[in-house]
């Protein structure tokens, strides 16, 4: 099996994008990732967007097409990819699958999302969860991971208050990010005083709904310095991913993603390393409760204690100790155009790895010089992973 | 939307689900194949209670477009007698719903799409009676 590299990454601002449309958000992101990896669109062997629906959002189905097209990258294999909210982690994971190959040698890989389009965004949202037996009687998205929470504050005795650090340290880090959605801190008691959605979640311990794209050009490692200086090429050493039930009802155990677990073992086991060698991490956390389990099913601290972990800073940027978690501010902060965020978590981790400009007032310590994302579809349906390692 | 709604009637009304009769499985709703035996096992229709207990539950104050007359409104996942969970909507008061409260199904509306559209039935929790 080949070994793969990154040699470019560029996204563009989630957020309300009004002025732009699906097809130009991507072509942004993928122009800036091609710029950045100094490569010319002849040497993209091919292409792999992951994006969620754009047929419910903007009525565009037949994606692939469209964006080889408007990217002048026809007439390259271009391939749409769908795993929910996964689709970003997922189309990154066919573009390495496809170099491992050895199939392709330059691979341009996109995740998109616009959202904004429609007055209601919930119903399309909610086609990542099972329509026929959640949907259906009026579970909502924010309703399912608020049982998670709900059933975890059950067993483990989370607090409101430790559920709600989450957020406010998500904030505070997206302060540094100008692509991120929110810019401004807020306190734990706003974050327990914001509208209620689902009980106990409030507004603030959700993700936002999110326009955005973002490209990432990876390649075969053998050939990565033919394009980028060494110091632009980050390696990927694992990438993984899991299923697990679509149904929330039908797991045994509601405080844990199996396939989170499942995803991230393989990947430790694919790199040879473990979690204790992570120098950050971004973790899917549309939710908060999201954000802590996956704290704790990535192997970073015990079963039930992430709300402990989490309010003692142990993950914030300047924790000499421990992992990093979502520099970038996360789904929270950052926003989640869904299609596109398992793509910005590993770019975000390819910056803070090379320890890039973009990234320097959010700068995590790189002392083993390993990162991990890990990339939630619906309720953990599907789970994708990706190590990254400064080291070839 | 007709004919789905009526592909599901058994277990929506009638609440019929499928039990593994290799390894005693019960499930909600049916599969074809047991995610345990797979083609080892031989699944065969059970008329599940309806009784159980609430696992964990939430309050959705911010509904979708067919739920907003009922907001707001407890969902939940009942773990059932029989030894499944399903999602249903648990018909109490706000205040009164918590973990482990012993629930039973009731016949009811669920929603319809619009003045002259498909109304759809199905089962919500209520407190079980003493």
């Amino acid at each position: 099996m080949k070994d793969i590299a990154i040699i470019g990454y560029g996204q563009t601002k989630f957020g309300e994008l009004w002025e732009s449309s699906f097809r130009e958000l991507l072509v942004d992101s993928g122009v800036k990732a091609i710029e950045n990896a100094k490569v010319d669109g002849d040497d993209i062997d091919a292409m792999y967007v992951g994006t969620m629906s754009g047929g419910l959002f903007v009525g565009q189905e037949h994606t692939a097409s469209l964006i080889a097209d408007y990217a002048g990258l026809n007439p390259i294999p271009c391939t749409r990819v769908e795993a929910a909210c996964a689709s970003g982690s997922l189309a990154l994971r066919s573009a390495c699958m496809s170099i491992a190959a050895g199939q392709h040698d330059v691979v341009l890989v996109g995740g998109v999302e616009k959202m904004t389009d429609v007055a209601d965004p919930t119903g399309a949202i909610a086609t990542a969860s099972d329509q026929e037996w959640e949907a259906f009687v009026g579970a909502t998205f924010p309703s399912l991971y608020a049982m998670m929470a709900k059933r975890y504050m059950y067993e483990y005795g989370l607090t409101l208050e430790q559920l709600s650090t989450w957020s406010s340290i998500a904030h505070e880090n997206a302060v540094n990010n100008k692509y991120a959605q929110f810019r401004s801190k807020v306190s734990v008691e706003q974050v327990m005083r914001a509208s209620p959605v689902a009980d106990p979640l409030t507004l603030l311990h959700c993700s936002p709904v999110s326009d955005g794209a973002a490209s990432m050009i990876v390649c075969d490692a053998d050939k990565a310095t033919d394009y980028a200086d060494k110091d632009d090429i980050i390696y990927i050493k694992a990438f993984t991913q899991a299923s697990d039930t679509i149904a929330l009802h039908d797991r045994p155990n509601m405080t844990t993603l199996e396939a989170a677990k499942v995803a991230s073992n393989y990947a430790y086991k694919m790199a040879g390393v473990g979690a204790d060698k992570i120098d950050v991490a971004e973790v899917h956390d549309c939710f908060a409760i999201n954000g802590l389990v996956l704290t704790e099913d990535l192997g970073f601290c015990k079963k039930g204690t992430a709300g402990k972990f989490i309010e003692e800073g142990n993950t914030r940027i300047d924790n000499d100790k421990f992992v990093t978690i979502n520099p970038s501010g996360g789904l929270k902060a950052a926003g989640h155009a869904l299609g596109a965020t398992g793509i910005r978590q590993v770019g975000e981790l390819y910056w803070q790895l090379k320890q890039d400009k973009e990234c320097k007032d959010r700068q995590s310590a790189i002392n083993n010089g390993y990162g991990i994302a890990a990339n939630v579809g619906g309720t953990g349906g599907t789970v994708c992973t990706h190590l990254l390692s400064v080291d070839r | 939307m007709v004919v789905r709604t009526w592909r599901h009637m058994q277990e929506r009304y009638n609440l019929i689900g499928k039990k593994c009769t290799t390894c005693g499985k019960v499930y909600f709703p049916s599969r074809k194949v047991c995610p345990e035996c797979r083609r080892k096992g031989e699944m065969e229709d059970i008329q599940l209670s309806g009784k159980g207990i609430v696992y964990t539950y939430s309050i959705v104050r911010a509904p979708p477009k067919d739920f907003q007359k009922e907001s707001p409104y407890i969902v939940g996942i009942i773990a059932l007698e029989e030894g499944t969970k399903i999602t249903g909507q648990i018909d109490c008061d706000l205040d009164k719903i918590e973990i482990g409260m012993p629930v039973q199904t009731e016949f009811r509306k669920i929603k319809e799409d619009g003045k002259s559209g498909v109304i759809s039935y199905g089962y919500k929790f209520v407190p079980t009676v003493h």
